[in-house]
């Protein structure tokens, strides 16, 4: 029995050094070699600032940009800094399910300016499983187009182009199902309108 | 029910098949210590590492010593991740600087991880510094997985031997294991998912400063910490009269106006409200860390135990489509595998075969089931569907229920949606997986010997009907055999159902709940379930990390993971010192249909026997409501 013990021990601390260190430092060098990227995290910068990660949903409610899903918890951060990643856990009879998706189904209708009977993407009406999910169904971003065009005082057509452009098919042809990244799209969408507005200012100076 | 459905469907199940015979061969070459590819390179590696850790390697160990040297060895894990959890603040790798954790979740979490569950009732973002998540999580799956493992090989080994007294030897199977089999393969499907967005890095998490910040309020604190209330007087609202003393009306609704409150005395009746103030929201802390290393590991040895609180539904874990369908693979390869090498190994490949068949057919069987219910609309939610709540878009519907129903067919116990908002009856298959026993291929090592409990039953029960003695694999059973395959049964069953049965009794058990009605009660089952079976998946809502459910599913997942492997062994030694006998016209075959629709039978009677009374107060009268519109 303590001949037993005594190898137990060793073979934990032997185990923890080849499983504990040599292979994540090899994982580790080659994700970070081959792709240094996505191993930090795909984060978005902006003017060198980091504004987000490609992966990670972020709170929308301004009438100019697209909305992402609804979130059980708060997108990841809050007043007092990080939230753990949730869904509700809300069951297929819950009460409080039954109010949210009311909630949500008349906000996007009433937001987005809709008629009544419109039927909402499920997507829009049900929080994500970790209330970070970065993407929206193709169908809840084009009934979210109209508003975002006439806040931004532009062209549907622009707008519709760049959800197209931002639009996912399943991966591959047959993985998985067709999305939209709402951050990167509402990213390109600032940027859109930067553009047009120093071509504008730029126009006079010519002429 | 689409085409690309379909494809994924075919694909997941067509490589998961192709893929049997080629790894289970390997995995048997190795663990027979006969020369693979690999051995060039880690066969002097193998021998230093006898020599570093005093073991000879041909000494041969008996039943009882094998299970010796699989509990102490689960056990030193046991202490070391108790420890490390436990001081994990002065601990390095901690850049959030993250505090210790409470003794009763460090209980329930060594356990839970030295025993190949990786239940987790933490969120991992929030709770485990990268120290923790390395060397207490990520160091544990390997050897827990790989333990599972050697016990299955011990069991192969011995069921084809005769007249000895001797299993092998446990180090020699959980060395060469890790060296050449579950090292190799982990590095192999970490790549590409670093490669498709996973993160893999010792950096802090970043801020990213939002791009549309806002305000909301919070309770103001005090120096210390403390919250600020104020006192005020109690102001209740009531329907303003009309000097009549009627009610006095607009639009159809009584007007209503505040009517300060005040005491038999006339004086004002005070209460204490908290001090709300404004608080910018303008950044989003980004949690990333090593997490690639872990997630192969986690996939491919059914551990289950992720990074971030919501598993692979995390953006992070499971970033793209591709990830799913790797990661799902990376579920089924190995314990399909397992099946074909414990045929190699007791030289009986038509009885492995049988036996996969009858678990891919009830694991298809149970996939349907929950995907034809998670695909109906919900009378409840005003007919919303699909039910996408604790679902991701880039995974969808199909995906996550086949995702839900591999991982409990098959003890892993990842999730990628959120098991707790499925369907009622979606939500029970995965439930059904798990109480069967997890053994539809199952975990690794333990999902193929409680398979095996039920074929010694099976031969058992076929032989007393026609007044045989039963045999199996050329080995006659006898009582004690029987007697150690029963306990291999009913003891998970007894430990799933006794302190559900206690939960729903005691407040402590009843307060963790998230949802009311039958839902709370599937909540409790299912983790007590799962508990018993190793499994780690969750109905998530339930509010597990109270001292109550912490440390009544530590020792729960103990039960679960030593008795049947206490019980297996205990059969194979004593076949193990049996004399072969030849099969004769009067032995029944352990192959083809009549075994296996027997065994099949006897699987689903023994299951719903022992969880039908619980599954019907649960999902089934859930089911029955919700259709009627009630909701709790």
């Amino acid at each position: 029995m303590i001949k037993l013990i005594i190898q137990s021990v060793r073979q934990t601390i032997l185990w923890s050094i080849v499983a504990g260190v040599i292979y994540p430092v090899i994982i580790t060098v080659i994700a970070q070699v081959a792709f240094h990227d996505q191993a930090n995290g795909s984060l978005v910068q902006r003017d060198g600032k980091i504004i987000g990660s490609a992966f990670l949903a972020q709170q929308f409610q301004g009438t100019n940009y697209f909305w992402p899903r609804p979130s059980a918890c708060g997108y990841g951060t809050g007043p007092s800094g990080i939230v753990a990643s949730s869904g509700s856990n809300l069951g297929p009879t819950s009460a409080p399910l039954h109010t949210n998706v009311i909630n949500n189904i008349s906000a996007f209708i009433s937001g987005n300016n809709l008629p009544t009977n419109t039927p909402v993407p499920a997507d829009m009406i049900y929080a994500s499983a970790s209330g970070l999910d970065p993407h929206i169904s193709p169908e809840a971003a084009r009934l979210q187009i109209a508003r975002v065009a006439a806040s931004r005082g532009m062209s549907e057509d622009k707008v519709k182009a760049l959800v197209d452009q931002f639009t996912e098919p399943p991966q591959w042809g047959f993985l998985g199902q067709a999305r939209v990244n709402v951050l990167l799209l509402n990213v390109a969408l600032d940027q859109a309108q930067a553009e047009a507005k120093k071509a504008e200012t730029g126009a006079p100076s010519k002429g | 029910m689409t085409t690309i459905e379909i494809i994924q469907i075919v694909l997941f199940f067509g490589l998961g098949i192709a893929l049997t015979p080629p790894v289970g061969r390997f995995m048997a070459k190795v663990y027979k210590g006969e020369k693979t590819i690999l051995h060039p390179i880690f066969h002097p590696i193998e021998n230093v590492i006898y020599r570093l850790t005093g073991i000879d390697p041909n000494e041969e160990m008996t039943w009882l010593t094998y299970f010796w040297a699989v509990l102490l060895f689960a056990t030193v894990g046991f202490a070391a991740d108790l420890a490390i959890f436990m001081t994990q603040q002065w601990l390095p790798l901690n850049p959030q600087k993250l505090p210790n954790c409470s003794w009763h979740l460090a209980f329930m979490q060594a356990w839970s991880f030295t025993c190949n569950a990786d239940w987790q009732s933490y969120a991992g973002e929030t709770t485990m510094s990268y120290f923790s998540q390395i060397f207490a999580i990520m160091v544990h799956q390997f050897l827990s997985g790989a333990s599972g493992l050697a016990v299955l090989v011990a069991v192969g080994r011995a069921l084809k031997r005769a007249s000895v007294k001797t299993v092998g030897n446990f180090w020699v199977d959980l060395t060469r294991g890790l060296l050449y089999f579950v090292l190799p393969i982990s590095v192999l499907w970490a790549i590409p998912l670093a490669w498709q967005g996973v993160p893999q890095t010792w950096k802090p998490y970043p801020t990213a400063s939002l791009m549309e910040p806002y305000t909301t309020q919070v309770q103001k604190t005090d120096d210390k910490g403390n919250n600020v209330t104020t006192n005020i007087q109690l102001v209740l609202q009531a329907p303003k009269l009309d000097a009549k003393g009627q009610p006095m009306m607009a639009n159809g609704a009584a007007v209503m106006i505040d009517v300060p409150q005040v005491d038999s005395k006339g004086l004002p009746i005070m209460t204490n409200v908290p001090v709300m103030v404004d608080a910018k929201v303008d950044t989003q802390p980004i949690p990333i860390g090593p997490v690639a290393s872990l997630e192969s590991i986690k996939q491919l040895f059914t551990n289950g135990g992720g990074w971030y609180n919501v598993n692979s539904a995390h953006p992070y874990e499971n970033p793209t489509p591709l990830t799913n369908f790797l990661e799902l693979l990376a579920i089924i390869v190995v314990p399909m595998a397992q099946v074909y090498m414990f045929g190699l190994l007791v030289g009986n490949k038509k009885h492995a075969w049988c036996l996969f068949n009858v678990m891919l057919a009830l694991f298809v069987l149970s996939f349907i089931v929950a995907w034809y219910y998670e695909s109906r609309p919900n009378p409840v939610m005003a007919g919303a569907m699909p039910n996408m709540e604790g679902k991701e878009q880039r995974i969808g519907v199909m995906n996550s229920v086949l995702w839900g129903t591999s991982c409990t067919a098959i003890d892993n116990g990842s999730v990628n949606s959120m098991h707790d908002s499925w369907m009622p009856l979606a939500g029970m298959m995965p439930m059904w997986n798990i109480m069967i026993g997890e053994m539809l291929f199952g975990g690794i090592g333990c999902g193929m010997y409680c398979m095996l409990f039920h074929v010694i039953i099976t031969v058992f029960i076929a032989g007393l009907m026609i007044g045989r003695t039963p045999e199996y694999l050329g080995k006659k059973l006898d009582a004690w055999v029987a007697t150690w395959a029963v306990i291999g049964v009913l003891v998970p069953n007894a430990a799933c159902l006794l302190p559900t049965a206690l939960a729903v009794e005691v407040p402590q058990g009843l307060s963790s709940m998230n949802n009311g009605g039958p839902h709370g009660l599937s909540e409790v089952l299912y983790c007590f379930a799962e508990a018993a079976n190793n499994n780690g998946s969750a109905f998530a809502g339930l509010n597990a990390n109270t001292p109550f459910y912490n440390i009544g599913a530590g020792i729960v997942i103990w039960i679960g993971r030593f008795i049947p492997i206490i019980s297996i062994l205990a059969i194979v030694g004593r076949l193990a010192s049996k004399k072969t006998v030849e099969a004769s016209a009067g032995t029944l075959p352990t192959h083809g249909l009549t075994f296996g629709l027997t065994l099949t039978g006897v699987i689903c009677v023994v299951a719903a026997l022992t969880f039908f009374p619980a599954l019907c107060l649960g999902p089934i009268v859930e089911h029955g409501l919700m259709l009627a519109g009630r909701a709790f």
